[in-house]
């Protein structure tokens, strides 16, 4: 099955079984495995990447599903040697150990951040009309779809805080 | 070329206090990150090896009876499938860690639900997928088999069991006295990179991209699988996705990838689905656990009591060393340990984090809060009039134990002078509480190598089989070399997890660091006296520092040195007597304020701390990682991880992350850590201990322990689920 969308800024022709989800698709069929695959079932957020800005677990969406789309994999964030802000504080506040869940994270984080800048409310927020800090608890909250089994989440807190203080 | 050392003797000459580089203990970042955090880092399943092929696991309905293929010539017809693959070497579980042999290899007879029993091999993970669900596994002729620890044959292991002094007595003459029943369910390590082999054979040689934590082990496990010599095998672990245990021994999938490669003539990926990795990898199994404590007025401890019963699948010679750590912990003359294991047949029981003082000592450290609550003495002062003088067994000295200084330091880095009398300090609907455990994590050091080779430019190179499974193994053997050669960090590069490199103990029992480290020390100190024998000086009086070596008043480069030389050296380091003359262990505290919701029962953990001991900290950033680690898996185990087993058949009723309920981010407060300076000679001639699972022995316990404090109810079944909270309030 045809299917034309836009990867990392480049435009990709992809011919796959319909069967291909997202994930597989770049991991298997474009050599981005930089996407990891936790679970295939939309549990732990391994998978996240951004398409046309926000993010999504990528294993529980069809390629076919992204005809036009603008999809971001962590590789289209940074790369050794030009890190982005967010990879960077990473890094420094050692918010991962294994690194398998890191992409995803950081994919997350990096959307996140923007979610918190429109405005968007979360389970959290005390004041639904009022702009949301960025507050340790929102962060927790909003970052919750993303499972760390090595469970660096007070250094990868941390390492969002540092990132939102250099990009604000 | 090898430089050998054995353990014999403490190393008082402390030599990483005196070197000029200042990488030692630093919290330095890791170097491998910059590829982690942008996708770049290769785990197993992520080699797109030319004319790759995809194997899917398909598995056992039940736990008796004859493995039949009922379709198997539909689904080998079936679109894009190459093999059906029913191989009698398939295994039936994982190796356990350091088996270096195969464990039971039988794909003809079921033996627990989800067993492994045919591999469908497909051109695309898709058909794979597909086919494999179509293929009907039939079992004949199966009877009843015992699935339930409680009511399953026992088999006592008298080895690990004692019995001192006269416990019945103690208990009797005690003026406080504890005798309580806690149950502890199965665990899953749930790292998140599933389990996944990519193999491939050249003629003969197998090369095997794995996701393992102890690849010289491995290596001998996959040859004794597939009966070749290992030296036809090579294993590839450079990036391992968490192991937590589930990966030290081999399994599975990699034997069936290599046996499809060979068959199809291409090579073969096979990763484990994550229903897969929850009933086919190891699970830690569930204990039921007796502790008697008899205590004078004071609270001093006259015996010491813990039966525990765990299990296993018929063959497995594991046990959950759940007494590991109680043999010397606390004080006590009069003491009976025993361990009981019952034959069930539900997945394999093997390591988790922490085997043995993970679930031994948290329940240990309930049964002394319910002491400390009986004789009316701070939970702290307990331990403290408790800390043995000798081993209470043996009666040999402790190597080095920090033990009071972090109950004291902890405690005051806490708060813990505030902590509210039981069930009376409320915020709105919610109950506060603190509570605190003892951490203690037996020590060992194991055989390992490794090659260092200083290069005529003055870099250096460490290559050992050693892997780092985010356990920081890439920052610290750098740092090590970096010290002992006078190099900055960036001029040292680590090879690992390739088994053509010097084999080393693997990552496992928190052993790794220590282990690998003192090899990498022994081979750059040989560097060092054939660079002081050059230069005609005594090694002691080199000092090496930013590549150059300073000696006699005069200063040369390396590089100078070496006159375009190279020195390779091989450190080889093999325990000795000091791991018998001296009771070797690591300890810590650990202290929780939890908010109990007075309506759900719901417990959240508002503030965490954890003061450790573990010898020198060779890398302050990735050792207080680990520790934070180690410690949120205790929230996990304290309030939400339980492997549900099925009464009927013993299969895994939430085998995926929805269900079986790991930390989440919103779970986990900022966590904080103090690692304590120390030194143990005993130890290595790092001074350094192992680190990687002290933060989960009796984590859990101070949780649980914080829930009596807020609230008065004492949950005796872990985890402590709001539905067993809320039935005390
Ligand atoms: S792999 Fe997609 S959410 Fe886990
Ligand atoms: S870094 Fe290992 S799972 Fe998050």
């Amino acid at each position: 099955m045809q299917t034309s969308l836009t990867i990392n800024g480049e435009t990709r022709q992809l011919d796959l079984d319909p069967r291909t989800s997202l994930l597989d698709a770049l991991r298997h069929h474009l050599g981005l495995t930089g996407s990891k695959k936790g679970c295939d079932h939309g549990q732990c957020g391994a998978c996240t990447v951004l398409i046309n800005g926000r993010r999504v677990n990528a294993c529980l969406s069809l390629l076919c599903m992204h005809e036009g789309d603008e999809v971001v994999p962590i590789e289209g964030l940074g790369q050794p040697g030009a890190l982005s802000p967010m990879q960077q504080a990473f890094v420094e506040k050692d918010g991962y150990q294994c690194g398998y869940c890191t992409p995803g994270q950081i994919c997350s984080a990096t959307a996140m951040l923007e979610e918190i800048a429109q405005g968007w409310p979360s389970h959290v927020t005390a004041d639904l009309e009022a702009r949301p800090e960025l507050t340790t608890e929102e962060i927790s909250e909003r970052m919750s779809g993303n499972l760390c089994r090595c469970s660096a989440y007070p250094n990868i807190v941390d390492a969002i805080r540092k990132a939102a203080g250099e990009t604000a | 070329m090898t430089e050998q050392f054995k353990m014999d003797a403490p190393a008082t000459d402390r030599r990483l206090d005196g070197m000029a580089q200042g990488l030692v203990g630093a919290p330095l970042d890791r170097p491998e990150g910059p590829l982690k955090v942008s996708g770049t880092a290769t785990y197993a399943d992520e080699y797109r090896l030319e004319n790759l092929a995809h194997g899917m696991l398909v598995r056992a309905p039940g736990n008796s009876g004859r493995v039949r293929l009922a379709n198997r010539d539909a689904v080998a017809a079936m679109p894009g499938v190459l093999a059906v693959i029913h191989d009698p070497r398939l295994l039936r579980n994982p190796a356990q860690g350091t088996a270096n042999k195969a464990p039971v290899q039988d794909a003809n007879e079921a033996h627990y639900l989800g067993q492994p029993v045919a591999l469908v091999v497909a051109e695309s993970f898709e058909h794979a997928r597909h086919a494999a669900h179509a293929l009907k596994i039939e079992l004949e002729g199966g009877t009843p088999r015992p699935v339930d620890p409680e009511t399953a044959a026992i088999e006592p292991q008298s080895s690990k069991g004692l019995d001192q002094g006269d416990l019945d007595r103690a208990m009797t003459e005690a003026v406080h006295a504890v005798d309580v029943t806690y149950r502890t369910p199965s665990h899953s390590s749930a790292p998140m990179e599933p389990h996944a082999s990519i193999a491939q054979w050249d003629g003969e040689n197998l090369t095997l991209r794995g996701s393992y934590q102890m690849l010289k082990y491995n290596r001998n496990e996959l040859a004794d699988a597939l009966g070749i010599h290992p030296d036809r095998v090579r294993i590839l672990a450079p990036y391992v996705g968490g192991g937590f245990g589930s990966k030290l021994g081999l399994a599975p999938e990699a034997v069936a990838a290599a046996i499809a490669a060979k068959e199809t003539g291409r090579p073969v990926s096979v990763a484990l689905t994550r229903p897969q990795v929850f009933e086919t990898t190891m699970r830690r199994s569930e204990t039921r656990q007796r502790i008697r404590l008899a205590a004078d007025a004071e609270g001093r401890l006259a015996g010491i009591g813990q039966a525990a019963l765990v299990s296993n699948l018929p063959g497995e010679v594991f046990a959950e060393p759940v007494l590991q750590a109680t043999h010397f912990l606390y004080a006590g003359e009069n003491r009976r340990l025993s361990l009981d294991l019952a034959r069930v047949h539900r997945l394999c029981a093997g390591s988790v984090r922490a085997p043995g003082e993970a679930v031994g000592i948290t329940v240990l450290e309930c049964a002394m809060d319910e002491l400390a609550e009986a004789a009316g003495i701070d939970p702290v002062e307990l331990r403290r009039r408790n800390i043995p003088e000798k081993d209470p067994e043996s009666g040999k000295e402790f190597s080095s134990r920090r033990f009071r200084e972090a109950l004291d330091s902890g405690a005051e880095a806490f708060g813990w002078s505030d902590r509210p009398a039981t069930r009376s300090r409320r915020e709105g609907e919610w109950w506060i509480g603190y509570g605190m455990a003892s951490a203690a994590r037996v020590n060992v050091l194991m055989e390992s190598r490794a090659r260092v080779t200083l290069a005529p430019d003055g870099s250096a190179k460490v290559e050992t089989d050693m892997t780092d499974i985010g356990t920081g193994t890439y920052a610290i053997l750098g740092q090590i070399a970096g010290e002992m050669l006078g190099l900055p960090r960036d001029r040292v590069e680590v090879v690992l997890g390739d088994t053509d490199l010097p084999p080393a103990s693997g990552s496992g029992g928190s052993w790794g660091a220590a282990s690998s480290g003192t090899s990498v020390y022994v081979a750059c100190q040989a560097i060092r006296a054939q660079l002081a024998e050059r230069l005609g000086v005594a090694e002691t009086e080199l000092t090496l520092k930013d590549g150059q070596a300073v000696f006699d008043n005069r200063t040369e480069t390396l590089a100078e040195i070496l006159k375009g030389d190279e020195i390779a050296k091989e450190g080889h380091v093999l325990p000795g007597d000091t791991s018998k003359a001296v009771r070797q262990a690591t300890f810590g505290a650990y202290f929780v304020e939890v908010a109990v919701n007075g309506v759900t029962g719901e417990t959240r953990v508002r503030r965490m701390h954890g003061s450790f001991a573990a010898g020198r900290i060779l890398n302050a950033k990735t050792a207080r990682s680990q520790c934070l680690g180690g410690m949120i898996f205790g929230i996990g185990m304290a309030l939400t991880e339980e492997l549900a087993f099925d009464d009927r058949d013993g299969h895994v009723a939430n085998h995926n992350l929805a269900e079986y309920h790991i930390p989440v981010n919103a779970d986990v407060p900022q966590i904080t850590v103090e690692l304590l300076e120390e030194r143990d000679d005993w130890a290595s001639p790092l001074q350094a201990k192992g680190i990687g699972e002290l933060g989960i022995c009796g984590a859990a316990g101070a949780i649980v322990n914080a829930i009596h404090n807020a609230t008065g109810v004492r949950v005796r079944d872990f985890p402590a689920t709001l539905d067993k909270v809320i039935a005390g309030l």
